[in-house]
């Protein structure tokens, strides 16, 4: 299963990023064969809508869960049409999240926030 | 880190008085100045090194090459936002101040004589000593403050590990620079001013407020200057279940401190007295895990 | 004539001069570009109120013609669009109203639909025709509210009173675009100075003559008057710092109908404000 979650660098020591929309890069990464890639999250420079961006990059990319602390409500929305969960991550370290999604002990992400219209949340 | 928030709604309430006041009182070596239009915590919290400047590219602005236009008038007939204008002697030209940056003019001219280009809307500026102080100035008619708002925010991200309270002093009025600065905080003080237009603008920042389910309560400033109305903001917080933390009065000293560069905290002032109980009730709740009590 | 109120700063007294300035006026209009925190109308309390809605166009997909191309996914500068599972989704807080989605898309699948963002009144109080825009709380930005007030058509009147919002963006701009005279009304406060040299730059930049009108005026140094003088600006009154203004402005009375000591004020502004422009 391919999964995406946003971080804060494109290596492999990263952690995870506090914010979704704007995070600097997305890590796409598969459990069954362990292949990693990491995407510049270009929503990030956006003006707005930073999370519409970002879902439809994930979407596009075929990841079918999304690992992160935090969601707004326009990039929820677009992962709800695209039958894509939503899980919530614990402190910020890659490995205990990935470990703790494999295991099933992540829970999915119930505070979805609403949107901050045109000027990015963080 | 737990971040307050200072707004308003109506604009001269003394946001900007009561965040310094808070500053000083808490020692806080967090805080940021939210209101990118009209900054003024600067004046009041004196910065010991220079602010490191970023430039704040807001939205991109269209231009027009004239050379290649052929000035058939696509671009105008097409822009929602009235911002292409015609003169015999230049052909066509764009209004930046009006340009919303959509990228139609561009899309759509045959000649390809109109490109979107990134253009500078505001300066970020970030002090970071012992504190951390960030904020920002937009330029004079932009747009995007909303996004510069969120920019100053980010700012803050620098902070130490370590620091465990961020002051932010807010914009007035309830639409993009105060939606902006709602992310991530959690809790809002309202410093209401007890005026017919103070309450009305006051219910429609609580309104706001409530849009994004955050936890608000309310202080009175300057509440002597309309003994009725005070009472009639008190009784509204305890209607809605809207924590009080307490009211402080209109204080002449107070604007000589200001003017001075100084905080109400730092003289000897009934404001300032008052504004140290404000804080103490403010600071429980923020602190308090366990759930809001409506604080009188 | 068309005589913008604004400030820079919040607080500082727009209403209260502008309101005042209507009501000394013999038929005047009254317009409260300040949406976000419309005040004008609880001075005035008008009669006969005729409300209009003010919307924004959104766009709108026929699934029947669209084939899922993306041209206008990619295309919106707004993030607006994202095409999931044969689906068009349109946020609708984020789109600008640009139409060029719909101009673009190679299927003419796309049209608009208006979506209301909030409402201008217009009503009357004896002779003053008032007329306020109001912005639905959520939504981010008032200024199609503030042009709808501003092309509304010109009523048969000597002067139009426009009262501004606080801060000097892109709302301030589009309220003050069509005016013939600016009134800055500036507080003696170290903030209040710095913010009125922002607008101050900005009805340079626009080209619009302008004056400043002192509020809550009391003994002592005065940094805003210091301003005017340093930098050449006309100062046409000064209003005291009073606690009876200050008690009536409080509970939405207009002074000038009140005082008469404040009438002979207003009176006075009016006419040096006639005078300069």
């Amino acid at each position: 299963m391919r999964i995406a979650i946003p971080v804060n660098e494109d290596s492999m020591k990263t952690t995870i990023c506090v914010s979704f929309g704007r995070t600097p890069y997305f890590m796409i990464y598969d459990t069954e064969t362990k292949d990693t890639k990491f995407l510049s999250n270009q929503a990030a420079a956006s003006q707005g809508g930073a999370g519409i961006k970002a879902a439809q990059m994930i979407i596009d990319n075929h990841a079918e869960a999304l690992l992160t602390p935090r969601c707004g409500e326009n990039a929820a929305e677009v992962f709800k049409a695209a039958d894509i969960k939503i899980y919530q991550t614990k402190e910020d370290r890659l490995d205990h999240n990935i470990q703790a999604f494999e295991k099933g002990e992540l829970s999915l992400l119930n505070e979805i926030h609403p949107g901050f219209h045109n000027h990015g949340g963080n | 880190m737990k971040q307050l928030l200072i707004l308003s709604g109506k604009g001269g309430t003394g946001k900007t008085t009561i965040a310094s006041a808070f500053i000083k009182l808490a020692n806080a070596k967090a805080y940021a100045d939210c209101d990118v239009d009209a900054p003024n915590l600067h004046l009041i919290m004196n910065q010991k090194s220079d602010a490191r400047i970023t430039d704040y590219f807001g939205m991109s602005k269209a231009a027009i090459d004239s050379s290649s236009c052929t000035r058939c008038g696509l671009c105008q007939s097409n822009c929602r936002f009235e911002a292409i204008k015609f003169s015999k002697e230049n052909g066509y030209s764009i209004d930046a101040y009006a340009c919303e940056g959509c990228g139609v003019c561009e899309a759509i001219c045959p000649a390809r004589a109109v490109t979107l280009k990134a253009s500078i809307a505001g300066e970020l500026r970030l002090y970071l000593n012992d504190i951390i102080f960030s904020t920002a100035q937009l330029k004079m008619g932009s747009g995007t403050s909303g996004k510069l708002v969120t920019e100053v925010k980010n700012q803050l991200k620098e902070s130490p590990a370590n620091i465990d309270l961020a002051i932010i002093d807010g914009s007035p009025g309830i639409g993009c620079p105060v939606i902006a600065s709602l992310s991530g905080i959690d809790m809002v003080l309202i410093v209401a001013e007890p005026s017919i237009s103070g309450i009305s603008d006051m219910e429609r920042i609580i309104s706001t407020a409530d849009k994004f389910k955050l936890r608000t309560a309310v202080c009175i400033n300057k509440y002597n200057t309309n003994l009725q109305n005070t009472e009639h903001i008190i009784k509204y917080c305890q209607r809605y279940h809207i924590p009080f933390t307490g009211r402080i009065p209109y204080d002449t000293k107070a604007v000589e401190a200001i003017n001075g560069g100084y905080s109400i905290v730092d003289i000897d002032c009934s404001s300032g007295e008052a504004a140290k109980s404000v804080y103490k009730k403010t600071m429980s709740l923020l602190f308090d895990c366990l759930g809001e009590k409506n604080v009188n | 004539m068309k005589i913008a109120v604004l400030s820079g700063k919040g607080g500082t007294g727009k209403t209260l001069v502008s309101v005042n300035l209507a009501s000394v006026a013999e038929h005047s209009v009254y317009i409260d570009c300040d949406v976000e925190e419309p005040n004008g109308h609880l001075f005035f309390k008008p009669k006969e109120i005729k409300t209009e809605n003010v919307s924004v166009w959104i766009p709108f997909a026929d699934e029947k013609r669209c084939n899922g191309c993306r041209t206008c996914v990619d295309f919106c500068k707004f993030n607006a669009l994202a095409y999931i599972k044969d689906h068009l989704f349109v946020f609708d807080e984020v789109c600008h109203s640009c139409g060029g989605c719909v101009l673009l898309c190679p299927q003419e699948a796309l049209s608009e639909t208006p979506k209301k963002i909030g409402e201008i009144k217009k009503g009357s109080s004896d002779h003053v025709t008032v007329i306020s825009g109001i912005l639905n709380p959520g939504e981010a930005s008032g200024a199609p509210i503030i042009k709808s007030l501003l092309s509304s058509p010109s009523e048969d009147s000597l002067y139009t009173f426009i009262d501004c919002p606080p801060g000097s963006a892109c709302v301030v701009m589009e309220s003050i675009k069509d005016a013939d005279y600016c009134v800055l009304v500036a507080e003696p406060t170290i903030f209040g100075v710095h913010n009125l040299a922002m607008v101050h730059e900005l009805v340079k930049l626009f080209d619009k003559p302008y004056g400043v009108v002192l509020n809550k005026c009391f003994k002592g140094f005065n940094p805003a008057e210091q301003f005017c003088l340093e930098n050449k600006i006309k100062i046409l009154g000064r209003i005291p710092f009073d606690n009876q203004l200050g008690t009536v402005n409080s509970e939405a009375r207009i002074a000038s109908k009140e005082i008469k000591r404040y009438k002979d004020l207003f009176t006075d502004l009016l006419l040096t404000i006639s005078e300069e422009a």
